[in-house]
């Protein structure tokens, strides 16, 4: 296999490239001014910005895409919204991947952030190359600029149709300034974005062409398998591999480590020749651990306890209007329930695995599905202590992510294992390597207060706790402070409910040892489902139908057209036949709304899941397809994550380890799914988690009006309601 | 280590292994066919799903020495190697890989699924790929893309006889 290497620089292009002619390098700064990079270098920016476009004389056009694909087809809308500018086929151009340097800006995916944060950088980008173009075409011709447009990688004149290809202006184009304020398309303009594209990546991907990280091969390599202490963060006392030596194949037994972001785990790796002897060896290590305490500490049962127990006391105040308690207790009719969400693996198809080469000369390689190449890039620097100029990052397709490859441990353990052997070193998980060590999604509780009076949800009372991602990994958390990620995506601000009489929003950290990391749409999947199943049995308290019941106190005009595209799309008048219930949730979350219709019918002692609909308004977007599909796979994980179980730890040990016990959806499970999307001309939102936090509530809001049990714990039996 | 033949897509390879390495392995990193995945090692995703005579199996269950003499293997670079299947036409033009990595295995399964009824029922396709997980949740268009191939397929066959 061949993996595409970056030309970092125009001149470096040039040097490699063997042209004597010139590559055109366009480049945005912080504040999305442009700057003809082939005079003054790019400013290392820590900020948006950072698009590539090269343009050799053959009219070749390369596109750098500085945002990893994981599935969520970046490798396509993020080159869009250039080649859309630039009026060019996207099909023509070669897309590679940005290596990490802080030249190219931001680049990790994640948050969904790829589209709404490189709207505006990378159109302008394209629409700024477009017009230096031009002009160069106009003095060429000796014309004004506005007898000339571009069309398809070319200039024409207008008054004899005769054209230069953008080959054969590159080189007088670069030599021009680029324009500061390039005038961008208006979204009746767009030709590739906005509209229904396939993405020329996928081909590949249906005839075993596509490379993965698992994919790699460099010459020389070896592989490493390792061991981690099964509870996760024991203390190596000592290792036995008699055993492991035996094996033909095996070359190295190393003491290595785990560099999580806030500790450093032990473990013993096995370096082979294949990475079958490498696990063969593995399995047949002998280690002890000093493992005091972890059976206390990582123990579902004790936190939880904990947070119910929380549940009883006030949290910390993110936010209220008005004095909620004591307007609570002077309620009539009012609730007071807590909801549950379990810690949930991310479980990608293609395990973790990364390649690495700590060569001997200093300088370092490394080949990996990853989600972000600019905090790899930094973060294998300080760890090896090598600048970031000696490391070069090939970014790989990732099979499947969810947020998971934006932990950096399997790479820095490739790191640390080539480091010490100076060969290129391969590092494969096995399943039960990645369900059993983490990171998850957090567990966490949802206590609900709110009431109603004449018909009409007036009181609000969301009281989150658990651990959070903030002060567990990042230990950005004080004790006394409310967690302002989790609040922000809590607040009304956010929910756009409106509560006349009284609302509140507040926070209990429930620490724990068990490791936590972001999970697709991160704690919006926890929160989603205690805020829209409280909304729901609130409006049953009303005596109200729960769509008619949000209508009533959400004021804001796009949360109202899509509840009512909603509406529409699933006849939500008409009656469903006896015995099936539907259920609805609105959640906006990284940017974007999405509300969900899930319907249900009785089936023995539980349910069959019969429909799922969606519609999402992510303002302007790119390919109406990529979001169809990601708004499928967020039915199908938000329906898995409620179905399914979660991550149990008991004593120390993770109960769940391959897809055996820790079973995901399959086929014959998956419902009928429609997916609709909304036209307007917003700002872009995200696309790749929104989908996600609104289908659990559904679900759950969907049971109870086909069964009548309300369901707050999860995961649920769908095959037995009302089992606990 | 032994030395094995084993026939991959109608060419015979010659390599020597241990006896217990398992065929994804064989087939990926002695082989060098690394179209097929390697997903969870005990036949519960499906990722790593070839045919062996044309019967869709787990190729992370059989060890290299457990290979029936007269086994041919076609994995997905054996799949529509001159021009694309009808599953490989109907995967792309419904746009059903995300990700992607679980896709062989699925079209694997697909394909022999089409082979032995050329125009399932939603209950079949469901029972034939229940082995086959996809976390990135394309089931929806699984479902569909094997609808339309085997109307391409049948399609074909009939400008075929004409």
């Amino acid at each position: 296999m061949s993996v595409p290497t970056i030309k970092t620089g125009r001149r470096d292009f040039l040097k490699t490239s063997g042209l004597a002619t010139l590559g055109l390098l366009i480049g945005l700064d912080a504040e999305a001014k442009p700057k003809n990079l082939s005079r003054s270098k790019a400013i290392p920016s820590d900020i948006e910005i950072n698009t590539f476009i090269l343009i050799r004389p053959d009219n070749s056009i390369t596109i750098i895409n500085p945002r990893p694909c994981m599935g969520q087809g970046t490798i396509q809308s993020v080159p869009a919204m250039i080649a859309e500018e630039l009026e060019i086929d996207l099909a023509s151009v070669k897309i590679i991947q940005s290596d990490g340097k802080r030249k190219y800006g931001a680049q990790t995916s994640g948050g969904s952030t790829s589209i709404r944060n490189l709207w505006l950088p990378l159109r302008k980008a394209g629409a700024a190359t477009k017009e230096m173009l031009v002009r160069a075409a106009a003095n060429r011709w000796n014309i004004a600029i506005d007898l000339c447009y571009a069309s398809n990688a070319k200039v024409f004149r207008k008054d004899t149709n005769a054209s230069l290809t953008y080959g054969e202006l590159v080189e007088d184009a670069s030599k021009l300034d680029m324009p500061t304020e390039p005038i961008l398309k208006k979204k009746h303009e767009f030709k590739i974005l906005g509209k229904t594209t396939k993405r020329s990546d996928l081909a590949e991907r249906t005839t075993g062409k596509a490379v993965y990280g698992l994919d790699v091969e460099v010459p020389g390599m070896v592989y490493a398998c390792i061991l981690h202490s099964p509870m996760i963060f024991g203390k190596l006392i000592s290792f036995d591999d008699s055993e492991t030596k035996k094996i033909p194949g095996v070359l190295h037994v190393l003491r290595c480590e785990r560099a999580m972001i806030y500790r450093t785990t032990d473990s013993v790796a096995v370096i082979a020749s294949n990475w079958w002897a490498a696990k063969k060896g593995r399995d047949v290590l002998k280690a002890t651990w000093d493992h005091s305490g972890l059976d206390k500490t990582l123990h579902n049962e004790e936190y939880f306890g904990r947070c119910y127990k929380a549940a009883q006391s006030e949290g910390i105040r993110f936010e209220e209007s008005n004095d909620f308690s004591a307007k609570f207790n002077a309620a009539t009719q009012k609730l007071d329930v807590s909801y549950e969400t379990p810690f949930l693996s991310h479980v990608p198809t293609e395990p973790e695995n990364a390649t690495a080469h700590v060569k001997p000369d200093g300088t370092v390689e490394l080949w990996a599905p990853l989600q972000g190449p600019g905090e790899t890039l930094e973060e294998v620097s300080k760890y090896l202590g090598i600048p970031t100029v000696k490391i070069k990052i090939h970014v790989v397709l990732m099979g499947g992510s969810f947020g998971r490859k934006a932990y950096m441990d399997f790479i820095k353990e490739a790191c640390f294992l080539s480091n010490k052997i100076k060969l290129p070193v391969k590092v494969i998980w096995t399943r039960e390597d990645h369900i059993r060590q983490g990171p998850y999604r957090p567990g966490m509780v949802s206590h609900m207060q709110g009431f109603v009076e004449e018909g009409k949800i007036v009181g609000y009372h969301h009281h989150v706790i658990g651990e959070s991602i903030l002060g567990q990994v990042f230990q950005g958390l004080e004790d006394d402070q409310p967690e302002p990620w989790i609040g922000g995506e809590a607040s009304v601000q956010t929910n756009k409910y409106r509560f006349k009489e009284a609302h509140k929003v507040s926070w209990t950290n429930v620490k724990t040892e068990i490791p936590i990391m972001w999970w697709r749409s991160v704690n919006a999947s926890n929160l989603g489902w205690g805020q829209e199943c409280f909304i729901d049995e609130l409006a049953h308290l009303a005596g109200k139908d729960p769509l008619q019941a949000r209508m009533e106190i959400i004021e804001d005009e796009r949360f109202r057209k899509v509840l009512n595209t909603l509406a529409e799309k699933t006849n939500y008048d008409q009656k469903l036949p006896e015995g099936s219930g539907r259920g609805i949730a609105i959640v906006n979350s990284f940017g974007s709304t999405v509300a969900c219709s899930i319907t249900v019918s009785k089936f023995g002692t539980g349910v069959k899941i019969d429909k799922a609909v969606a519609v999402i308004d992510c303002g302007m977007y790119v390919n109406a397809d990529t979001v169809k599909a990601q708004t499928e796979g967020n039915i199908i994980m938000g329906i898995t994550a409620a179905i399914k179980p979660g991550i149990v730890f008991k004593n120390g040990v993770c109960q769940q380890s391959n897809y055996d016990n820790y079973p995901i959806m399959r086929i014959s499970e998956a419902p009928e799914i429609e997916v609709f999307v909304m036209e307007n001309e917003e700002a872009p939102g995200g696309v790749g988690e929104a989908g996600l936090p609104p289908v659990a509530p559904a679900l759950g809001n969907a049971i109870f009006a086909a069964t009548g049990v309300r369901v707050r714990k999860l995961p649920v039996n769908i095959g037995d309601v009302n089992s606990r | 280590m032994a030395s094995y033949k084993i026939n991959v897509n109608q060419k015979v390879y010659n390599l020597k292994a241990d006896p217990d390495v398992p065929l994804v392995w064989i087939l990926r990193d002695y082989v060098g066919l690394k179209g097929t995945k390697f997903g969870c090692g005990i036949a519960t995703c499906g990722a790593c799903t070839v045919h062996l005579n044309g019967k869709p199996v787990r190729s992370c269950q059989l060890r290299i020495s457990a290979v029936p003499a007269n086994a041919e293997f076609t994995t997905i670079e054996g799949i529509g190697e001159k021009s694309l299947h009808a599953i490989q036409r109907a995967w792309n033009e419904l746009q059903v890989p995300q990700c992607g990595y679980c896709q062989s295995g699925q079209i694997m399964s697909a394909v022999a699924l089409l082979k032995k009824s050329p125009d399932p029922s939603d209950e079949e396709i469901d029972a034939a790929m229940n082995g086959n997980l996809c976390r990135c949740g394309t089931y929806d268009r699984i479902r569909k893309a094997i609808h339309l191939a085997a109307k391409l397929e049948n399609n074909l066959q009939s400008s075929i006889k004409k």
